[in-house]
Formats: structure tokens, C-alpha cells, sequence
């Protein structure tokens, strides 16, 4: 008895001393416990606060203290008077938006991927990078660019077609069908990559053999093409409603005008200037709604058995023929994606050269004021300098390239770690949790996954101070929601390098940290480097997240750019726009030079 | 039941010249088989015949009937040439079960429902795998989705049956017992087929004729046992048969009746009448000699006309051993039926049938003198 009792405590200890002496335990334990620090208790937090009365509201509420349990926010926002204006109808406007989107966007996409994929079409080259450029323009400066050509009279600069005198009506500038184009030119890419992959990975050998059984085209499509990518176009358009439904950007930038609220836009004005707590709320059942849609479409439809390789050798894909109408198709491809990708930015780049904007690009409306000019030969009604004169400027500058650099090295460093223990850790218990745990954020819209931050961190704990307004909040929110991104571009980097490889050094002696110096780093700096480019332009080009820690002392450019489109000084909010989308145009090509990375596996 | 006539078929790959001048003709019930290392343009020929690529020039005849020419680009689809196809990917659609991918053509056809399942069952059933109706294909493994593919192909009886290096995804004893059975289905079915692989084994024992690819042309044209006894050039020869063709370096001399022809193994005449046309113009010319390595056989006791060598291998291979013996520089290979053992430096004694030996002229690499029976 007592030896058997003597024995379990020796076996207790050994595996301690195991897990403590490993460092590649506790690498798994500290990357646990870290994640759950991050991930799990800001949420759990939130919630929590939702139900705790704070001070502001202490007077609505009769007889309860501060950090008294309460009921009242939740009240207040699912029923109360004001559900109707506060809930309702921008729910109903979310939904609204996030449907079209994704009734236009998924059938876009699909057909633009069928169409570079699969047929004979001429002039794919050029078509594809009219299809992905979109890819790299964040999709706040689409608003930017949709405002440069439709802003009408309203608050005193006309955009493009205003200034050629036809009077664009306010249906069509600002509110639901202005935001959802916006969204549909952006989320279709996630259909067209989704759908342009399972595609390629469509022997075309399976309609080849329809075709000689008799099938016409249209039933190959419709009886063996289409059911085969039908997972990749149905967890396409899961993921577009979900992104659609939670986005900030665009929602403000084209609806606060005409005070068209969505839930994201309503949240961020409960945060900013009314009840915090209401806003929590808000952002718990966005959050609900967003990452509910993507869970219930896993349980419901369950991760469809992919099609690909059944069978053994023998791989083709040959071009299905369009016949005459091809070189209609193709103009009528390359007019849409020049009408609704080219010019919209060159609009937005010439707005930036111009006196007043929508009079034209006559000489004498033309400028580079908006650029270098002084303050004090401004003209007319300015009263800002040119960006490059402009201390706000060069302030969100120096902010967005520290947060950028800061943000991505740590990103892609966690990205790598946690791919490796993800990899490493394949179907064992902790392998799995880390990798159901950073999965996380990426269901969160990212105005809610602020929220969630903002909530936790905007007091003190103990010694830890409120962080409200620093830098490393900022830091934080960025790095934890850019996890999933990183650290699944490092598991694929990780299980490239092999296990066998690694237990191969482990045979020969040399231990963890040796394996990891000598082995694994070395085979893994290609895989960093770039996933590292990726994580960086991803935050280089972030709105939606940065944009409830915004105080005047750490403006990014983005959020520079959407406050002067707000303040109607459209000039100054396309340069910005210019400067970022050059920005990230740039380390794209970059990138894709030194690192032959795929641009796409980006975007998001 | 059908006859294929293919006419000077060029096609291109871009700049890549892939097929160069075919010309082929199969007859009616033929099993023909396209044989040739990989990449020689097998497969690109037989989607020409399907219909799936379109050579830049030739025509191609199915029946009498014009479905490819060139000079009026006229290029019929592939479901008007009454024909089914196994790819060597199988290419079964993944989504539908094994029964609705036999049906496809079947319902594109338009047949009622009875007839439907009367034709998949009864291709189901030839194939033996009746039970496996309801799976999906990637439940089945690799013998059962080909046993799917071919099920789908014969469903509907077409006239032609083409197959593309069918049973190149199954392992050794798989692939032997579909080779009884594709040979059984095409007793039973009488239709023509045309059979590609690289596996010369497969061509030899399932064909009636084969045509042989090298770098997108056909060099020859042959029965299986034509084509084993009188390989047409060296690449052939070194080709087909297992194990290789022994080759032996030879001097070769026109004298009246025929050609001396003096080697290590020693001097052979062989008469006129065993020549083919590729025989040099000049006096004295430089050959090879190819024998298989069942030509020779060993004898331990010395006789007259028998050649000393010494054993320098000896591989036992269960119903069959191989020796390899030197005969001064030269080596031989020696296949013998049976458990013979031989000691490793043991001298020994070769008989060689000259007339069982092909020659080679050494400059064009062309036959020049036929094995006889
Ligand atoms: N779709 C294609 N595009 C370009 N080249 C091809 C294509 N298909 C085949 N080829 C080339 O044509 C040649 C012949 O191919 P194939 O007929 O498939 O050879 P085989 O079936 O004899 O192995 C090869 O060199 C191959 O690389
Ligand atoms: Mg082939």
C-alpha cells in the first residue's frame, strides 16, 4: 500500500521533473498559458463587464453601487424603447448588407475563377492582375476611392461624376448600396482564391470523361465541375457573410454620412461616446453572430470531404474551349475590372492634385498643394497643411511604421512557434487546443475583437496600469488577432521541414535547444521571412482594429485617412490612401520578388 | 467493332513537336496496344482518337467515317465517336457513388430507368464488383476503382475502348489478374481496343498487335511475337524483353550467298535469305548481334561447337536462374529454367542457335538479318 503510494508520487515528480527540464514542454506550457491570458480571459472578461454597472450609468439605475451585478445593459439594448433605433434596425442593416454581399460576391468570384482557371479565355495574363490588384487594396480605401467618384454636394466637395454635372442622389454615394458594392469589389477575391484552388486541384480529365460520355458543357458544369468545388464556394460564402456582417471601414466611412448604422458602426459609437458597456453587448453578439455563422456551418455541413486526388497517377488540365464568344467575354471582363478597379483609383490618385475636387484636371485645378503646400499659402477655406508639411502626418507615420515593424517580427516569431507546436503536436491533446485556441480571433470580427481588448485593458490591475490610449495595447490587439494568419503559415512551414529530420538530430544526441539552433531555424527562415511579409502588410494596411485605441498621440495613417474623408477634406484623406496603398503595393512586390510568395495567401 | 485509320497526325505542344507523322491503322476486334517509354506521345494519340486534342494536321477515320481533317478543320466531338475511355487517373467524379458514375452516359443517353440499371448492373457484375454500388469512390481501393473505371467504359457497349496505362496504379498481383481479365473481356465483348503502356510485359501478353513509340513516331508495327523475335532497331530490342537482349559487338563481311559475320564468340554465316532491306551497301561493315538470354543454353561437358565461359554470376530467381558468364571481355546473360546452380568462376560451355540471333547494323542501329523460327 504505502509503496504503491510511494510509487505514484515518484512517477508524479519524475513527470514534473519532465515537463519542467523540456524545454519543449514548457515552450507547449507557457505558449498555453499565454495563449489563455490573451485569448480566453479578455472574452470571458468582457462578458463579465456587461453585467457590472460602472459609474456613468449609476444614476439610471436605483439603489445599486458601482461593480454591483446588474442587468441593466443588456436591458437597455435588447428591451428597452430604444431597441428598436440602438438593436434593430442596424442588425437589419447588417444583415442586409451581409447578405447582398454575399449573394453578389460569391457568383463573382466563382465565375472569375472558372473563367482564369478553366476556359481558353485570351489575355488571362493581364486579366488576372486587374483581378489582384483588389487583393492589396485595403478595402477602407475602396470607400475612399468610391467617395472620390460619387460624393456629391453634400458637405462642399463633389467627387468625379458630381463635377461632370450629373447629380448623383445620395442612395447611390453613401448608405447600403454604396457599401455593399464596396464589399463585393473586395470580398469576392476570398471566392475567387477559394474557388480558383479547388479548381486547379479538378482533374480536368473528370470532364473530359463527361464530355465523351455526351455531356454538353453546360451539364458538365452544372453535374460535375459545380458539385465538386461546391465546399470551397459554400465555405466561401460562409466566410464572406461573416466578414461582411462585422465590417467597420467601409460601413462608416459610406453610411455615417446619412447616418446609415450598421451593428459594427453602432458599437463603435456606444464605445466612443456613449455607454461602453451597451457597446460590449453589441460586441458580444456580433461576435456571436459572426464566428456562430462559420461554427454552425462546421457542425451543420460539417468539413466536407474534399474531392481532390481520388485515383493515382495521371494529372491534366486542359483549357475548356469558349468557342467564338470568347473575345466578347474578354471585353467585357476587362471593362468591367478597368471600370471598377482601375479608374476608381486613378480618380482617387488625381483627386490628390486637384484645387477643388469634381472641376476637372484643367491646369489651372491642378496642384501640388495637397502634397507639399504651406499652411500659410493655403487658399480658400483650408487650413491644413500638405501631408508632407504636416506634423499629424509624419506622426501617424512614424506611428504606422512602428506598430507595422514592432507588430509583424513578434507575429511571425509567435506565428512560428506556435506552427510548430502545432505541428509537432498533431492529434495530441495540446496540439490540438493551441490550435483550436489561436483559431479564435480569426472568427471575431476585428471592431469586437477590439472591444474585447478595450474592455479588459482600459483599468488597472494591481501593478499592471490601465493601458488605454499606450501603444502596447495597440501592439497587443494586433499581434493576438494576427495569430491565426502567422502561426498557419508557420505550421505549413513547420511540417515542410519534417519530424523525421529533426528526430534524426534527436538519434544523434543533440538536444532541444540544439535541434532547434542547428535544425529547425535555419530550414525555417525562408517560411519566416515570408510569413512575415505577409503579417506585415496585413497590419500595415489594418482600420478596423487599431480604430477604438485611437487617441490624437497614436494615429496610424489609416485612421488619419478616415478622419479627414470624415471631416470632408477628401484631398488630404486620398493622399494618405495613396501614400498606404503604395505602401503595400510596394512591399507586395517585394516580397513576392525576393520570397516568390503566393500575394493571395494575404488577403483578408 | 470498329476500324481506326489514322493518317499523317502531327501535333504540337507549343514548340514541343509531339506526334510526327503517325500513321496507324487498326483493324476491327484488334487489341492494339501503343507501347514506348513514357512521354513518346501515347497518350496524346489516344485523346486524338477520342477527341480531346486536336492535331494540327492528318485524319483520322473511324469506320470509313471522316472524324478528323485537318484541311477542312473538321473535328468531331468526342461523344459522336461511339467510343468510352479509361484514363489512367480512372477519372471517376468523386461525388457520385459507383452506380451513378456508371449510369452518367447512361441517363445523358436518355434511357429509360430500367435500362439503366439493367446496363449498370450487368457492367457492375462483369467486373465483379456488383456489391460496391453504393460506395464512393474514395472508399474503394485502388483495383476496385479501376474495376469502376473499366465498368463505366463497357456499360454501354461502345465499339471502341480505349485505355490509358490502366493498370499502372495497382501492384504486381492486381495488375497480373486484371491483365487475364482484360484479355477475357475483350474475347467476350469482340470490340476493338487500344491499350497504352509502358510495361512491355502487358503489351506482349495481352496484344494482337502492337505499335511502338520512340519520340513521338512509330517504329514498328508488329504482332507480340514478331516483335519480340525480330525487334525492328536496337532501341527496341533493348526495349522489349526481360531480362535485356544481349548485345554483342561483331565485324560483318558480304561474301556470296549471304554475310560473315566474325565476333568473340566466333564466325557465323547466315544466308540471303534471312535479310532485311536495311542491310549496309558497303563490303565490310560494323554489326551487333542481339541474342536473348534464353537462346543460350549451358552445357558442363565440353563439346565441338560449344564456347568456353566462365560464370561470373548467378541469380536464382525462383522458376528461373540468371547467369552472367564472360567470354574474355564480353559478358552474356544466360536465363535457364529451373534451380540451376553454378559455381562463381566455373568454367562452362555455351551453345548458340545462330540462326535464333538478330543482327544489327552498328551505323543505322536497323536490323539487318531476322531471327528465323
Ligand atoms: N497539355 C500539355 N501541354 C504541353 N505539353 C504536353 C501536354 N501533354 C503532354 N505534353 C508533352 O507531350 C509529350 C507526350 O506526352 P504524352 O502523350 O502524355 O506521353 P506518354 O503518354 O507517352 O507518356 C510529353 O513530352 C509531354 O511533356
Ligand atoms: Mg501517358
Amino acid at each position: 500500500m504505502s509503496s504503491k503510494a510511494a510509487v505514484a508520487k515518484t512517477r508524479i515528480k519524475n513527470r514534473i521533473k519532465d515537463i519542467v527540464k523540456n524545454p519543449y514542454h514548457m515552450i507547449i506550457l507557457l505558449s498555453l498559458i499565454s495563449l489563455f491570458l490573451l485569448i480566453v480571459l479578455p472574452m470571458i472578461f468582457m462578458v463579465k463587464n456587461t453585467f457590472v454597472l460602472s459609474a456613468n450609468e449609476l444614476r439610471r439605475v436605483s439603489g445599486k453601487e458601482v461593480g454591483d451585478f446588474t442587468l441593466y445593459y443588456w436591458q437597455y439594448l435588447l428591451a428597452s424603447k430604444l431597441s428598436a433605433a440602438h438593436l434593430i434596425t442596424p442588425f437589419k442593416h447588417s444583415l442586409t448588407i451581409a447578405f447582398f454581399v454575399t449573394v453578389l460576391a460569391v457568383p463573382l468570384g466563382f465565375g472569375l475563377a472558372w473563367l482564369m482557371v478553366r476556359s481558353d479565355l485570351p489575355g488571362k495574363k493581364w486579366l488576372t492582375i486587374g483581378i489582384m490588384i483588389p487583393y492589396m487594396i485595403p478595402s477602407w480605401c475602396k470607400s475612399m476611392a468610391w467617395l472620390a467618384v460619387f460624393r456629391n454636394g453634400r458637405g462642399g466637395a463633389p467627387g468625379f461624376l458630381a463635377g461632370l454635372g450629373i447629380n448623383v442622389p445620395d442612395w447611390l454615394a453613401y448608405g447600403p448600396t454604396a457599401i455593399i458594392l464596396c464589399m463585393v469589389l473586395h470580398y469576392y477575391a476570398f471566392t475567387y482564391i477559394m474557388v480558383s484552388g479547388a479548381l486547379r486541384s479538378v482533374n480536368s480529365e473528370l470532364e473530359e470523361m463527361a464530355e465523351i460520355q455526351g455531356a454538353k458543357k453546360m451539364d458538365i458544369l452544372k453535374q460535375i465541375t459545380m458539385p465538386m468545388v461546391m465546399p470551397a464556394v459554400l465555405s466561401s460564402a460562409i466566410m464572406t457573410f461573416s466578414k461582411a456582417i462585422g465590417s467597420y471601414g467601409v460601413a462608416a466611412n459610406l453610411g455615417l454620412r446619412i447616418s446609415y448604422y450598421t451593428l459594427a458602426t453602432k458599437m463603435h459609437d456606444f464605445i466612443g461616446t456613449g455607454s461602453a458597456q451597451v457597446g460590449y453587448c453589441m460586441a458580444i453578439l456580433l461576435i456571436t453572430l459572426a464566428s456562430g455563422t462559420i461554427i454552425a456551418n462546421q457542425i451543420f455541413i460539417g468539413t466536407r470531404k474534399s474531392y481532390e486526388t481520388i485515383g493515382g497517377k495521371g494529372y491534366r488540365s486542359t483549357s475548356i474551349r469558349l468557342g467564338k464568344s470568347k473575345y466578347s467575354i474578354m471585353t467585357v471582363l476587362g471593362i468591367f475590372l478597368f471600370v471598377a478597379m482601375i479608374v476608381p483609383l486613378f480618380i482617387l490618385l488625381m483627386e490628390t492634385f486637384q484645387v477643388n475636387t469634381g472641376r476637372g484636371y484643367g491646369l489651372d485645378n491642378l496642384t501640388l498643394y495637397n502634397w507639399i503646400g504651406r499652411l500659410e499659402d493655403a487658399s480658400g477655406m483650408i487650413n491644413y497643411a500638405g501631408i508632407f508639411r504636416n506634423e499629424a502626418f509624419f506622426k501617424a507615420l512614424y506611428n504606422t511604421v512602428k506598430l507595422t515593424i514592432i507588430g509583424s517580427v513578434i507575429t511571425a516569431f509567435c506565428g512560428q512557434l506556435l506552427g510548430y507546436i502545432c505541428s509537432r503536436g498533431r492529434g495530441k491533446w495540446y496540439g490540438n487546443l493551441v490550435e483550436q485556441l489561436i483559431f479564435l480571433p480569426y472568427l471575431m470580427p476585428a471592431v469586437a475583437f477590439s472591444a474585447i481588448y478595450l474592455s479588459m485593458f482600459s483599468r488597472s490591475y494591481g501593478p499592471i496600469p490601465s493601458l488605454y490610449g499606450t501603444f502596447t495595447i495597440i501592439l497587443l490587439a494586433t499581434v493576438v488577432k494576427h495569430i491565426p494568419f502567422a502561426s498557419r503559415s508557420g505550421t505549413a512551414n513547420m511540417l515542410q521541414i519534417g519530424k523525421s529530420l529533426e528526430e534524426a538530430a534527436d538519434v544523434a544526441g543533440s538536444g532541444f535547444v540544439r535541434r532547434m539552433t542547428k535544425i529547425v531555424i535555419p530550414l525555417a527562415k525562408n517560411g519566416f521571412l515570408s510569413g512575415f511579409l505577409l503579417v506585415f502588410i496585413s497590419i500595415a494596411k489594418e482600420l478596423d482594429l487599431i480604430i477604438l485605441f485611437m487617441t490624437p498621440s497614436n494615429n496610424t495613417l489609416s485612421y488619419l485617412a478616415f478622419e479627414y474623408s470624415k471631416e470632408v477634406l477628401p484631398q488630404m484623406a486620398d493622399a494618405i490612401s495613396v501614400i498606404v496603398l503604395a505602401f503595400v503595393l510596394v512591399t507586395y512586390l517585394t516580397a513576392s520578388k525576393i520570397t516568390g510568395t503566393d500575394l493571395s495567401k494575404s488577403w483578408g | 467493332m470498329s476500324r481506326i485509320e489514322l493518317a499523317h497526325i502531327n501535333k504540337h505542344y507549343g514548340s514541343n513537336h509531339v506526334l510526327k507523322d503517325i500513321n496507324l491503322t487498326i483493324e476491327d476486334g484488334d487489341f492494339m496496344t501503343l507501347l514506348g517509354p513514357s512521354g513518346c506521345g501515347k497518350t496524346t494519340t489516344l485523346r486524338v482518337i477520342a477527341g480531346l486534342e486536336r492535331p494540327e494536321s492528318g485524319r483520322l477515320l473511324i469506320d470509313g467515317e471522316e472524324k478528323i481533317n485537318s484541311e477542312t478543320a473538321f473535328y468531331s466531338e468526342p461523344s459522336e465517336r461511339n467510343l468510352n475511355l479509361v484514363f489512367q487517373s480512372y477519372a471517376l467524379w468523386p461525388h457520385l457513388t459507383v452506380f451513378e458514375n456508371v449510369a452518367f452516359g447512361l441517363k445523358i443517353k436518355k434511357l429509360n430507368s430500367m435500362a439503366i440499371t439493367k446496363h449498370v448492373t450487368h457492367a457492375l457484375e462483369r467486373m465483379h464488383i456488383g456489391e460496391l454500388a453504393k460506395r464512393y469512390p474514395n472508399e474503394l481501393s485502388g483495383g476496385q476503382q479501376q474495376r469502376v473505371a473499366i465498368a463505366r467504359a463497357i456499360a454501354y457497349s461502345p465499339q471502341l475502348l480505349l485505355l490509358d496505362e490502366p493498370l499502372s496504379n495497382l501492384d504486381a498481383k492486381l495488375r497480373m489478374d486484371m491483365r487475364v481479365e482484360l484479355k477475357r473481356l475483350h474475347q467476350e465483348l469482340g470490340t476493338t481496343i487500344v491499350y497504352v503502356t509502358h510495361d512491355q510485359v502487358e503489351a506482349l501478353t495481352m496484344s494482337t498487335k502492337i505499335a511502338v513509340f520512340s519520340k513521338g513516331c512509330i517504329t514498328q508495327l508488329a504482332t507480340p511475337k514478331e516483335l519480340y523475335m525480330n525487334p525492328v532497331n536496337l532501341v527496341n530490342a533493348d526495349f522489349i524483353g526481360n531480362p535485356r537482349i544481349n548485345f554483342i559487338e561483331a565485324m560483318g563481311k558480304k561474301i556470296k550467298d549471304g554475310i560473315r559475320i566474325a565476333c568473340s564468340l566466333g564466325d557465323y554465316e547466315f544466308d540471303r535469305e534471312a535479310f532485311t532491306d536495311e542491310i549496309p551497301v558497303e563490303k565490310d561493315f560494323a554489326c551487333i548481334i542481339g541474342i536473348r538470354p534464353e537462346q543460350i543454353t549451358i552445357a558442363e561437358a565440353q563439346g565441338e561447337t560449344l564456347i568456353p565461359a566462365i560464370v561470373d554470376t548467378n541469380q536464382f530467381a525462383g522458376s528461373e536462374t540468371l547467369i552472367t558468364v564472360k567470354i574474355g571481355e564480353e559478358s552474356l546473360m544466360i536465363k535457364e529454367i529451373g534451380m540451376e546452380r553454378y559455381r562463381v568462376g566455373q568454367t562452362v560451355y555455351l551453345e548458340i542457335k545462330p540462326e535464333r540471333c538478330n543482327v544489327y547494323a552498328k551505323a543505322s542501329g536497323q536490323l539487318i538479318k531476322c531471327a528465323g523460327q
